[in-house]
């Protein structure tokens, strides 16, 4: 654990990404092996099921501590963050060797799955005892979940191919998929395997937003423009003896979306293709409202009501595998035309589909196409250069996201919470409410969007003004008033608002504007209608 | 009952036996002083009485004033009651002070810590009825490492910059945790100091404090001038023009906040030890239950919850809400 504890001190204090490149690397080539699978599987977002909730850690470690629980409380309002508040009150003796490794750390933790809590809560008071401050924090971390290192996956696989002397590519590829650390070996996993292998996807292409007028990008007749849909970005993988639906987050959710299983009998073998999955009304031909999709995305096993209600379908972006052949390198051009000939040649009836192109010849016929995204369900335009190859992570310059700009409302701060990470000490989550005759409703959360400088600000004010304390919650006069922007509106029994607001962030704080003129719950209602389809198509940008 | 022998007036804590204020922050006839920090020793007092530690550092920062000094354990009669100063073992010269009247005697602690750091007096427990107590520190998250364990984090820090060529940028208070700092470290390689330190430096070492040489940064010394160089700073030098000329450099400060993460990253500093001229969790106990006082006062930051603390410890103990409470956010000397 001890290494990996210097790595991650190493990693949290330093900014620069050849300073975290060259720290990686130096670890993964001394590091004992299993612990570097360990290393490689958290930083790609995999980790061990949870031994023990939130709510156990914090009772065992204030009782450990000899603390009441609302001095725990208070502590963690203060750190922000449950596994360093755990890792700093509880008592330790400066002299902890810490011998046990990562890997040896991790599976005592799994072993403790499933077992008794009186067992579990033993087995992790001793664990903690065991360790120095630092490595009990990382440890105490592995059990909570959050585990974010400031490594993206780039970063991890080009420190590796630095240590290893494998490629890149060949590397990122390998580290796709459902590998199981506690059952992979070092070697197994970095060594060469077959391109294709398995049920194995691609490193997704990502595409950066556009935030540049769409002319600069040259001649439109080196651009294809297509829809920006709303819904799981996803790869089916059809090869020999494997068939596989993955999700951008890497997660295999192929029994979630049984519709898709015939695709196995008709796809060519050694097929994948990049696309989005949506719920679909197949009358309209559009995409039905995102909560239909929601409904399907938490089930591991779908009812047959709710396939008759919220039915997928794959709209296909790109072909990158064909008759078991890597085909990234070629154009994007090539790619999707080889995408159209393959559909064209499948029997009708199948959840299957290419994601229609939008032709253009001049950019601002496109823009003006643009505008229309919403009556059609999507969420803008994705523009990918005509001659690109299809590159894992987000390479800025040929994928762009040209999304319709976000609706917007006035709102009022209503609490204030500390924020977490680093922003431990500021409020920065705040709960916003708009107007319903004289009361004001809680309409949204939004915790971004402004600069340190003006969270530091709201935090002095907050204090100043604090009306009522709920745990680490401030209740404030209703006097600040924000500019909320998020992407969707939809209706919502569990909120007393009856609605919901998609990715909800603070766009400006409007110091200008007095709290008489907030937007209202009646302007929101109108808008969810609008959204819906039952008034006419095309709501405002701003209400 | 018998009024409170000190209580909170909009100049700040006041001996109405006494007729007294001490660390007021609007000026007064008489302010007993506990030291040289700026939220204690304000400005336009008509008269200063101070450790005679303490003075002249008070004397650099407020200019000319009217200042008496008064040593360590001796008394002092100031109407029928008797006032002492006593070590807090926060920076050179601070005290606590105790104030007796009629049998009842109160001290208050001003900042202290209870670890000795070599070069501050050490902090010297006082029995007493009611304890006035800061507590910047009064959350249970906060716990010291020993001192020697800290500088030895901060020498492996800046020798293993000077292996790779840069400088080491320290950022410190630059009354207290500086000079110790100076005291403590070992001697790695030229020590800078901003000219916000070194005067501090000057008037320590002119009283006989033993600092090592340092040398005050001027125009012409660069990283350059000074390979493998320690350069001691307040906070705000850091990521300043001044600070430019020391590139390559690793930046890194010294403070109690610098024991939470969040706290840190949001300072932009990879680097921090946890290093504090305050009284960690453990300490501030420590010191509560030395002076035997069955009624504590908490004042200067977590009071609230330290207060509630002490309460179900079966103290009986409430907060002071002086003008530089109710502000939970971390500050520099800390
Ligand atoms: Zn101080
Ligand atoms: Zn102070």
């Amino acid at each position: 654990m001890k290494a990996f504890a210097t790595l991650f001190a190493v990693l949290d204090a330093t900014t620069s990404t050849a300073g975290k490149t060259a720290a990686l690397a130096d670890y993964f080539r001394t590091a004992p092996d299993a612990d570097k699978v360990w290393t490689i599987a958290l930083l790609s977002g995999r980790r061990p099921r949870r031994a023990a909730t939130a709510t156990e850690l914090r009772t065992w470690a204030a009782e450990a501590a000899g603390l009441s629980p609302w001095l725990f409380e208070e502590s963690h309002a203060v750190v922000g963050d449950l596994a360093e508040t755990i890792a700093l009150i509880l008592p330790s003796s400066a002299d902890i060797a810490g011998l046990t490794g990562l890997d040896a750390v991790i599976r005592r933790l799994i072993a403790l799955t499933g077992q008794p809590a009186e067992a579990r809560r033993a087995a992790i008071l001793a664990l903690w005892a065991s360790l120095p401050p630092a490595e009990r924090f990382l440890a105490t971390k592995l059990l909570t979940g959050g585990f974010r290192m400031g490594v993206s996956q780039g970063l991890m696989t080009r420190a590796l191919a630095q240590a290893t002397g494998r490629a890149e590519a060949d590397l990122a590829h390998a580290l796709m998929g459902d590998w199981n650390p506690a059952q992979t070996a070092f070697g197994a996993l970095v060594s060469a395997l077959e391109t294709g292998a398995g049920s194995r996807p691609y490193p997704f292409a990502l595409a950066s937003p556009l935030e540049a007028a769409a002319a600069t990008l040259g001649d439109p007749v080196d651009w294809r423009a297509e829809w920006k849909w709303d819904g799981i970005r996803g790869q089916i993988v059809a090869r020999p003896g494997a068939f596989a639906l993955w999700s951008r987050g890497e997660e295999l959710i192929t029994d979630r979306f049984p519709e898709f299983a015939p695709l196995r009998d008709h796809l060519p073998e050694g097929t994948v293709m990049d696309g989005e999955v949506l719920a679909w009304d197949r009358a309209s031909g559009r995409p039905l409202p995102f909560a239909a999709l929601q409904r399907r995305i938490g089930r591991k096993t779908v009812p047959k009501a709710l396939l008759r209600e919220a039915p997928a379908q794959f709209l296909a972006y790109d072909l990158l595998e064909a008759g078991g052949e890597d085909l990234r390198a070629q154009p994007f051009a090539a790619r999707r035309e080889a995408l159209d000939t393959l559909l064209a040649g499948l029997p009708p009836g199948l959840p299957l589909a290419a994601s229609p192109l939008v032709t253009f010849y001049d950019w601002d016929a496109l823009a003006v196409r643009r505008q229309t995204a919403r009556e059609g369900g999507t969420e803008g335009l994705m523009l990918k250069r005509a001659a690109s190859p299809y590159l894992g992570g987000r390479k800025r310059g040929d994928w762009w996201k040209w999304k319709l700009d976000p609706y917007s409302i006035d709102a009022v701060m209503l609490y204030a919470q500390a924020g977490h990470g680093r922003r431990a000490g500021l409020f920065t989550d705040f709960t916003f409410a708009v107007r319903d005759g004289e009361a004001l409703v809680p309409v949204a959360k939004a915790y971004s969007g402004l600069t340190d400088a003006e969270f530091a600000e709201i935090t002095a004010w907050v204090q100043r003004h604090t009306l009522e304390r709920f745990g680490p919650v401030r209740r404030v006069p209703p006097d600040l008033v924000f500019e909320i922007a998020f992407e969707g509106i939809q209706a919502s029994p569990r909120h007393k608002s009856g609605i919901a607001l998609r990715f909800p962030r603070m766009l400006r704080w409007r110091r200008d504007k007095p709290v008489a003129e907030i937007d209202t719950l009646e302007a929101l209602r109108g808008l969810l209608a609008a959204d819906r389809g039952l008034r006419a198509p095309g709501p405002p940008r701003d209400i | 009952m018998a009024p409170d022998l000190l209580t909170l007036t909009p100049q700040g804590l006041f001996c109405p036996a006494g007729g007294f204020h001490i660390d007021p922050w609007r000026p007064v006839a008489r302010a007993l002083v506990t030291h040289g920090h700026s939220d204690h020793a304000r400005p336009g007092h008509a008269a200063y009485l101070t450790t005679p530690q303490a003075l002249p550092v008070i004397r650099h920062r407020l200019g000319p004033i009217t200042a008496e000094s008064l040593p360590y354990g001796q008394p002092l009669a100031i109407g029928p009651v008797t006032v002492s100063f006593h070590p807090a073992g926060h920076v050179p010269g601070s005290a606590q002070v105790r104030v007796e009247h009629r049998g009842e005697v109160w001290v208050v602690s001003g900042d202290y810590k209870t670890e000795a750091d070599g070069l501050a007096e050490p902090f010297a427990p006082v029995p007493c009825h009611a304890f006035i107590t800061e507590c910047t520190f009064g959350l249970p998250v906060f716990r010291w490492r020993p001192q020697p364990m800290v500088i030895a984090d901060v020498a492996a820090w800046w020798a293993a910059n000077a292996r790779a060529g840069k400088t080491s940028l320290l950022a410190a208070y630059s009354f207290g945790k500086a000079q110790r700092l100076l005291a403590a470290l070992p001697p790695l390689g030229p020590i800078l100091t901003h000219g916000a330190v070194e005067e501090i430096n000057q008037i320590l070492r002119a009283q006989g404090y033993p600092l090592p040489a340092t040398t005050r940064v001027t125009p012409e010394i660069t990283a350059k001038t000074h390979p493998g160089a320690l350069v001691l700073a307040p906070p705000s030098a850091l990521a300043t023009p001044w600070a430019r000329r020391f590139e390559p450099a690793e930046e890194a400060m010294a403070s109690g906040w610098m024991a939470v993460r969040g706290i840190r990253r949001r300072r932009g500093l990879g680097t921090g030890f946890a290093l504090s001229d305050h009284a960690d969790w453990d300490g501030l106990l420590t010191a509560v239950k030395a002076t035997g006082a069955p009624r504590i006062r908490a004042t200067h930051g977590y009071t609230v919850p330290f207060a509630r603390h002490l309460c179900d410890l079966g103290l009986q103990a409430d907060t002071l809400q002086t003008e530089f409470t109710g502000d939970d956010t971390p500050g520099d000397g800390a």
